[in-house]
């Protein structure tokens, strides 16, 4: 009887875990299996796979063909590599010292260091705009690189000095007798132990900052600084009724989200699941 | 050791040569932090008392904020999307953090199976951005196309069909329930990690005691990962306070029909930048945001000192 009522009960929890996951997964599905077809197959049978008489790539022709992808993408990919770098190198050395040293107004600073985790960065978008145009940096990718440091540092501080202050004293104050400095300890004893945090870290900085419409929008409209989530919002814009070309560059725009999940997912998940733990 | 340290502390520091290393650990991230981050912010605080008057910057108090709450036409629009963002953040606390609680208790059964598969899954539409979602949804609900009728057909319910976004009195709950789609996974995740960190103990001794099944979760579950609940209830209320892309992908800057989708981001966005006719406004624009900013200050001082105190935590 015991037995029955779990089957029972697993099978209810399957069915409805499988519910949610088609309902997660059918927009992108349906998306991509689209955008290979032709445009009668796309109204006619928006919900089949491609055959081989419906097959078609009229839409990433377009695509590929009218808007500047390939700027686009390598805008977004040198903005986010930057920032993260700078977020872990600047947030890996703000977490050591805070973690590593007693110093008057320690607990302020990571107190000061702690509003930007709570109080978003778009807040203060007028001034930023306003200090942008008074450097001189509209339209460059220097200026969203700056902003997505700023709007990074906050949260990788916290979780980095949480990890950090787990590295073992005994280790770093053995690098001090044999006559490290500071910077050595630092550098070669602990960013190599923390390794597995400064990927948690960013994996967490890198998706809003892919995503980001926002301060592209304002601060970097021009079209040789345009990333690819401004850049498929314009093209998309345009394209509204070329529904191939439509199809076609939203699957192109889930393709890197979609590769990099595949290979960091573990990453994010052990990451989000350990964060939320404290 | 940090004994020691700190009892070297007490005394004023003599012996100790000034640790400018400290300090150069310390300096790029402040600099970042404080130039891009916190000088704009309360440089946007301060232009909100300020606005042109005769072409000079003139300190005028707080009559911004007064013809913000007050004169007809701005009052209009701030009202309408301060209401329609207060429905925007009641739908996500009722409909996506319920359904990211559930999803966590099915996924943190004992010995269930793919697992892995299910969360993976259901995460993934977090991670994509706002304009993938919200054109594959204007794409899906959209009655050229067809497919939302056709599925409502397969459950015999092709008479409720409508082009929601295109009708002020559904549009907002359309796109609030397109952000809940995009990000139940936030609060699965974090309620997912709360139920695993139940301790095993805690679990048997309720079922030697007889609380098992539905019993046990609203019971000894539930009031464990309260804690978890309030931190993902703020995180939902400061990103609905601040959202923008959504409604900006889905429904224009103008977040039409008629106005039903507008919220504080996209009010700010075409109050401090222009669109179409409207032109630019910085000093409204920076009080935009300073209400902005009190509204998330105010939840999130209401959370830290209020919710979070008042919640008992449980240590194992």
């Amino acid at each position: 009887m015991q037995a029955r009522h779990s089957i029972f009960r697993t099978g209810f929890v399957h069915a409805a875990l499988i519910a949610y996951t088609l309902i997660s997964l059918f927009p992108v599905f349906l998306t991509v299996i689209n955008s290979f077809k032709d445009r009668n197959a796309i109204f006619r049978a928006p919900l089949t796979v491609p055959t081989p008489e419906t097959f078609s790539l009229i839409g990433y022709q377009t695509v590929l063909g009218q808007g500047d992808f390939a700027t686009y993408f390598q805008n977004s990919f040198i903005v986010t590599v930057v920032a993260i770098a700078l977020v872990l190198l600047f947030g890996a050395m703000a977490a050591f010292a805070l973690s590593e040293y007693r110093f008057r107004g320690n607990t302020l600073m990571g107190l000061y260091l702690a509003i930007g985790i709570m109080i978003p960065i778009r807040l203060g978008t007028v001034a930023i705009l306003q200090g942008m145009v008074a450097a001189n940096l509209v339209n460059t990718l220097t200026a969203l690189i700056l902003v997505y440091t700023a709007q990074g540092l906050p949260l990788a501080v916290f979780i980095l000095s949480e990890f950090m202050r787990t590295v073992s004293d005994d280790l770093k104050n053995a690098g001090r007798i044999d006559g490290l400095s500071e910077y050595s300890i630092f550098f070669r004893l602990v960013l190599p132990l923390i390794r597995p945090a400064m990927a948690t870290v960013a994996v967490f900085t890198m998706i809003p900052i892919w995503n980001d419409l926002w301060f592209p929008l304002i601060l970097a409209p021009a079209e040789a600084t345009k990333t690819v989530t401004l850049g498929s919002q314009i093209f998309i814009g345009q394209f509204v009724t070329n529904w191939n070309a439509v199809l076609a560059a939203l699957s192109l725009a889930i393709l890197p989200v979609l590769v990099l999940y595949v290979i960091f997912s573990r990453q994010l998940i052990r990451g989000i699941t350990a964060g939320a733990v404290k | 050791m940090s004994n020691a340290t700190s009892l070297q502390e007490g005394q004023p520091a003599v012996r100790r040569p000034k640790r400018w290393h400290i300090l150069i650990f310390l300096l790029p991230a402040l600099l970042v932090y404080s130039a891009v981050m916190i000088l704009p912010l309360i440089e946007t605080l301060r232009l909100s008392l300020y606005n042109t008057v005769d072409g000079q910057p003139t300190f005028v108090g707080l009559a911004n904020f007064q013809v913000l709450f007050g004169e007809e036409r701005w009052a209009h629009d701030f009202w309408n999307a301060l209401k329609n963002n207060v429905i925007f953040f009641i739908i996500h606390m009722c409909v996506q953090n319920p359904i990211g609680v559930a999803l966590a208790a099915m996924l943190s059964i004992p010995k269930l199976r793919f697992v892995t598969f299910y969360r993976t899954a259901i995460f993934l539409p977090t991670l994509l951005s706002f304009v993938i979602v919200g054109f594959i949804w204007k794409l899906i609900l959209s009655p050229i196309w067809g497919v939302a009728p056709w599925m409502l057909d397969l459950v015999g319910l092709k008479s409720m069909f409508a082009p929601w976004l295109g009708k002020p009195g559904s549009a907002l709950i359309a796109v609030s329930l397109i952000s809940v789609w995009q990000y139940v996974g936030i609060p699965m995740m974090l309620i997912y990690a709360a139920l695993l960190n139940i301790p095993d103990e805690v679990i048997e001794a309720a079922e030697c005691d007889g609380v098992t099944g539905w019993s046990q979760f609203w019971k000894i579950k539930l009031p464990l990962i309260l804690p978890a609940i309030g931190i993902i209830s703020i995180l939902t209320f400061v990103g609905n306070f601040n959202a923008f892309d959504l409604v900006y992908t889905v429904q224009g800057a103008l977040a039409g029909p008629d106005g039903s989708t507008d919220i504080l981001g996209t009010l700010l966005y075409r109050t401090f930048f222009g669109f179409q006719l409207q032109l630019g406004d910085r000093s409204m624009g920076a009080t935009i945001a300073t209400v902005m900013f009190l509204i998330i200050l105010a939840g999130v001082s209401l959370y830290l000192f209020v919710i979070q105190r008042r919640m008992r935590r449980y240590q194992f």
